[in-house]
């Protein structure tokens, strides 16, 4: 029970209708996309203006109050689930757009803008945002950089992370912090917004961000090439990206997805083919006409049965529907959906594919493969139903053959979902006790009472703990998550563990 | 067994379909309630993840549930966006039945459900008696929109600008109907609806005449008694029950080739929501809790029956009729807007045809509106309940109207002609509001 004193404090901050303290209002912040256990909080509040969260996190300070930063609740690795009897802030209610700077090209905004607005609000004015996740159209921009965010552009335009120029922020006891600036060139001080990008809410709540803009591409060009030959598909991509030609986005979909979406939408794919790769480029004109030709060229030399280029707008809206409900396709076949996002050096793909068909059929399970091939961020996606314990055990330790695997090969846990609970016990495994030790002392110094969104990232280190002994074997931490290897267990619904999604 | 366990027991019936949210968060998008408030207990998310926890009994609340539950528009946008097909109003529907049941309807809806909807004869009465005293209450406030408001401060009217109560309904222009089929060969029943029975007769009157028009048949029976939506959104399967016994009386199947409507809403609850409950709410399944006796009792091969026969009445004009657009519009053409009812387009997927019949017209320029389909806000009993948020909705509506600075709105839906009406009226705009069929009768008359 958090003391009455405390909410009547953060009523008198962000005022009477935006505190909730009623269970059932509760119960709806108490998980986010990713598949654990929920935790029902044990307030929320929704500031309207941003120094108000610089007062919530002064008042959860000095209380010693868990705080956990909430956008749009869609991570898939549970940033944004709570702890019991901690308070979750809100960022909804801060989502004006402050500035969009044709001349010095950058975009001021609140943390809660939802990510489609500003770039809808941004292409108005002639500009780009390219960053575009899949949650696109809710997902709030606080959120993307919290997460460090990617989406389909990713190949050529970069991920969140390259266009976040400048940060305010506020820290665990409420100080406000900025960080970056305005201007292309800034090196004044620490780069603290590199370090706050992908920090999911654990060192300080971000309350306005300053977003690089692009002139957007003059044209651009679609197309689907079939290939009957994972091998085949994915020397294309490297031959692509060989050759020069750095298309705007390079996707791919294997057969068990293909089946799944064409079942789905009737599109029109081909149901027999291995793979499908779904590439754009983009930019001048010329340019364009001259990088889909070279690639047309290079599929077919790489054995694509065939390639079909979108002639206008629509086939071109045709071409990314098909990819667009590839994750709507899959998540029709069973009740649950575990979307991963391990991540692999490009020419490695076809080695993954394989591994995760091994893997599929080791464990018994379904899962389909599709995702952004140009930049070797996959989505094995398992269909399971969580309510069946027997399976989910599988679905676990296919979760964990499937990082084991992407390490092998020189990849990485998450390209782009982030870490939180789900996947902070398998930390260690890709980085080795020192950035972990590291990073848990740098939280404990600027958050000494550890009420940022503990447990995410670097698990449940306690904040009392002496880091100065400089020892860098992680058992010092009690955190007991972090028995190399296990995953740190959410204890869910039906006894499913939560190395989630 | 304890109260919380019985209500899990009752939940369970809904299980299977909630583990099919896997909790996206994409529907947050779509729901124009949380565009308003921001809060996830207005979303789907958040109400299937309230229903998820009291079915596991995580927390003890029914009634907390049950008030955010019929914090709902039930447009049906976020069942129609949603990646993973989940389906929203079959849950909701059933829900707000299963805890209605639970914890009993409220003294006011009781009385105007069971006291008043389920006795079609009765309600005539009232809104009879309604439309005689109205102009007491009441003055007109913008004669081209056809709203009136509250002559003084009315705690129920409020700052309402409404449609008065038409002062003869339909029922008494026109009794009954059956006529044999013409030119055409096909022969409907013809559904008319609260709205436009109390409301819009002159809608009803455009849709026999088109229906002459084309050598249509109609059979159209004395009596018919309401859909039944008001009383299934409010989880009231006895009044829901009574009525659709009493319209199955009245109409059956081998009379008709189609049974058409001019109401979004009713089409989609004759279509859907009357097949869904035939089939059961498990309601009286469990013990000791108050049968509601639903749709039991009738005939399930005649509701489904009726059900494939049900047709939206652009659509039958534009796939039974032949009915197209004119070549081009004429050069004074009235610029006329649409608004997709979200029963119309999010339910039963007719999006088209509308626009085609008001195309039909040549004195009408059609120029789409921005968000056409994004919901006007009135959600039936929750423009009642929760007026600010929807007239807050319907602005939003409005200023998409007026995006587009046209003569004219049409929209399928009489209910969504009352909150436009509001919206524009409220705002001082001149704009009229029109139901296609009334602006394609026109050329008829000409
Ligand atoms: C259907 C679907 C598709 C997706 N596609 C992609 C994709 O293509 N690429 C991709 O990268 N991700 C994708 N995601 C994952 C997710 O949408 C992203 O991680 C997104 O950035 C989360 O934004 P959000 O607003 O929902 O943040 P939330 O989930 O609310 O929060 C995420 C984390 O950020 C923290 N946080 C939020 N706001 C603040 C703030 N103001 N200050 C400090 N911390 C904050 C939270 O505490 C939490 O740790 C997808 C998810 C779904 C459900
Ligand atoms: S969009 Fe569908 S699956 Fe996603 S949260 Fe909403 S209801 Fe659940
Ligand atoms: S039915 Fe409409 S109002 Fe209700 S949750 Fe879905 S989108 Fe929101």
């Amino acid at each position: 029970m958090i003391e009455k004193k405390v909410i009547r404090e953060l009523t008198a901050i962000v005022g009477a209708g935006n505190v909730f303290t009623d269970k059932a209002d509760l119960v709806t912040y108490s998980y986010d996309a990713a598949v654990l256990a929920p935790v029902a909080p044990g307030v929320v509040a929704r500031p309207v203006a941003p120094e108000m969260l610089g007062r919530i996190a002064a008042l959860c300070n000095e209380n010693g109050l868990p705080l956990t930063a909430r956008g749009a609740g869609t991570n898939l690795s549970g940033g944004t689930i709570p702890e019991p009897d901690g308070v979750v802030v809100l960022t909804n209610g801060l989502n004006k757009i402050l500035e969009i700077n044709a001349a010095d090209m950058y975009a001021r905004v609140q943390p809660g803008v939802v990510t489609a607005k500003l770039a809808a609000a941004v292409a108005a004015r002639g500009l780009f945002y390219p960053p575009d996740p899949g949650s696109q159209a809710v997902s709030t921009l606080g959120g993307n950089v919290a997460e460090n965010a990617g989406g389909l552009r990713g190949l050529k335009y970069g991920v969140t992370r390259d266009y976040v120029m400048g940060l305010e922020f506020y820290d665990a006891p409420g100080n406000l912090v900025k960080t970056g600036s305005r201007t292309v060139k800034c090196v004044t001080g620490y780069n603290l917004t590199g370090l706050m990008v992908g920090s999911e809410g654990t060192l300080g709540v971000i309350s306005e961000i300053i977003l690089k803009l692009i002139p957007p591409p003059a044209d651009r060009r679609a197309m689907i090439a079939v290939f009957n030959r994972m091998d085949d598909a994915s020397r294309a991509v490297s031959a692509i990206i060989a050759d020069r030609v750095v298309p705007a986005t390079l996707e791919f979909m294997d057969n068990f997805t293909i089946r799944a979406v064409e079942a789905y939408s009737h599109a029109g794919l081909p149901e027999d083919a291995a793979a499908l790769l779904l590439i754009e480029v983009d930019g001048h004109p010329a340019q364009v006409a001259e990088d889909a030709e070279k690639v047309e060229a290079i599929c077919r030399k790489h054995g694509a049965a065939g390639i079909r280029v979108a002639a206008d707008d629509a086939e071109r809206d045709r071409v990314w529907e098909a990819r667009r409900s590839a994750l709507s396709a899959l998540a029709k076949l069973r009740p649950t959906l575990v979307l991963e996002d391990a991540t692999v050096p490009r020419s490695r793909i076809p080695d993954m594919v394989r591994e995760l068909e091994a893997i599929a059929k080791k464990h018994d399970l379904s899962i389909g493969t599709f995702g952004h091939a140009g930049d070797g961020n996959l989505h094995p996606t398992i269909l399971t139903d969580k309510r069946d314990a027997k399976e989910w055990r599988r679905v676990e330790r296919a979760i964990s053959d499937i990082f084991d695997a992407a390490l092998s090969m020189g990849g990485t846990l998450s390209g782009e979902h982030g870490i939180g609970t789900a996947k902070s016990g398998f930390m260690e495994r890709e980085t080795g006790p020192g950035a972990l030790v590291f990073s848990r002392r740098l939280k404990s110094a600027v958050d000494p009472k550890n009420i940022l969104n503990p447990s995410k990232i670097i698990g449940r280190a306690e904040a009392s703990l002496d880091f100065k002994s400089g020892d860098l074997k992680s058992g010092d931490f009690k955190s007991g998550d972090l028995k190399s290897g296990e995953p740190e267990s959410g204890k869910p619904e039906s006894g499913a563990a939560g190395a989630g999604v | 067994m304890s109260d919380m366990k019985r209500l899990a027991l009752m939940l369970k019936e809904l299980e299977e379909q909630l583990t099919v949210c896997m909790k996206c968060g994409m529907c947050q998008s779509v729901c124009p309630l949380f565009e308003e408030t921001g809060r996830e207990a207005d979303v789907a998310r958040g109400k299937l993840a309230l229903l998820d926890g009291l079915g596991r009994e995580m927390f003890d609340d029914p009634a907390g549930v049950a008030e955010r539950l019929n914090r709902c528009l039930l447009c049906g946008s976020c069942a129609a966006n949603c990646p993973s097909g989940v389906r929203v109003l079959d849950i909701f529907i059933k829900a707000r039945a299963i805890l209605a049941g639970y914890m009993g309807l409220s003294p006011i809806k009781r009385a105007a459900l069971r006291g008043m909807l389920a006795h079609p004869e009765r309600f005539d009465r009232l809104v009879a008696w309604g439309s005689r005293f109205q102009k007491y209450f009441t003055r007109p406030v913008n004669d081209l929109v056809g709203t009136s408001c509250a002559r003084f401060v009315s705690p129920l009217i409020g700052g309402r600008h409404f449609r008065p109560i038409a002062e003869t309904p339909f029922h008494e222009r026109t009794p009954a109907l059956d006529t044999a089929a013409g030119a055409s060969g096909l022969r409907v029943a013809f559904y008319v609806g609260c709205l436009l029975d109390k409301i819009f007769p002159e809608i009803a009157e455009d849709v026999v005449a088109v229906l002459n028009h084309h050598g249509v048949g109609i059979y159209m029976p004395e009596g018919q008694a309401c859909c039944g939506i008001p009383a299934l959104s409010s989880g009231d399967l006895k009044t829901f029950g009574a009525l659709t016994r009493r319209n199955l009386e009245r109409f059956d199947p081998g009379d008709f080739d189609y049974l058409v409507t001019a109401c979004a809403t009713c089409t989609s609850t004759i279509k859907e929501m009357w097949p869904l409950m035939a089939g059961r709410c498990g309601v009286d399944k469990v013990d000791g809790v108050d049968k509601a006796d639903g749709v039991d009792g009738v005939d399930g091969g005649k509701i489904s029956a009726i059900a494939a026969k049900a047709m939206d009445i652009n659509q039958f004009l534009v796939s039974k009729l032949g009915v197209g657009a004119a070549p081009e519009s004429s050069a004074g053409a009235a610029v006329v807007t649409y608004h997709d009812p979200c029963h119309l387009k999010k339910s039963l997927k007719v999006v088209a045809e509308p626009r085609i019949v008001i195309r039909a017209n040549p004195e009408c320029r059609l120029v789409e509106m921005p968000q056409s389909d994004w919901c006007c806000g009135l959600g039936g009993s929750f423009n009642l309940q929760y007026y600010q948020t929807s007239a807050a909705i319907g602005r939003r509506k409005r200023d998409n109207i007026r995006a587009v600075d046209p003569a004219v709105v049409a929209t399928g839906c009489p209910a969504c002609m009352l909150q436009i009406s509001d919206a524009l009226s409220r705002a001082g705009d001149r704009v009229a509001v029109r139901h296609p069929v009334q602006l394609y009768a026109r050329t008829l008359r000409a």
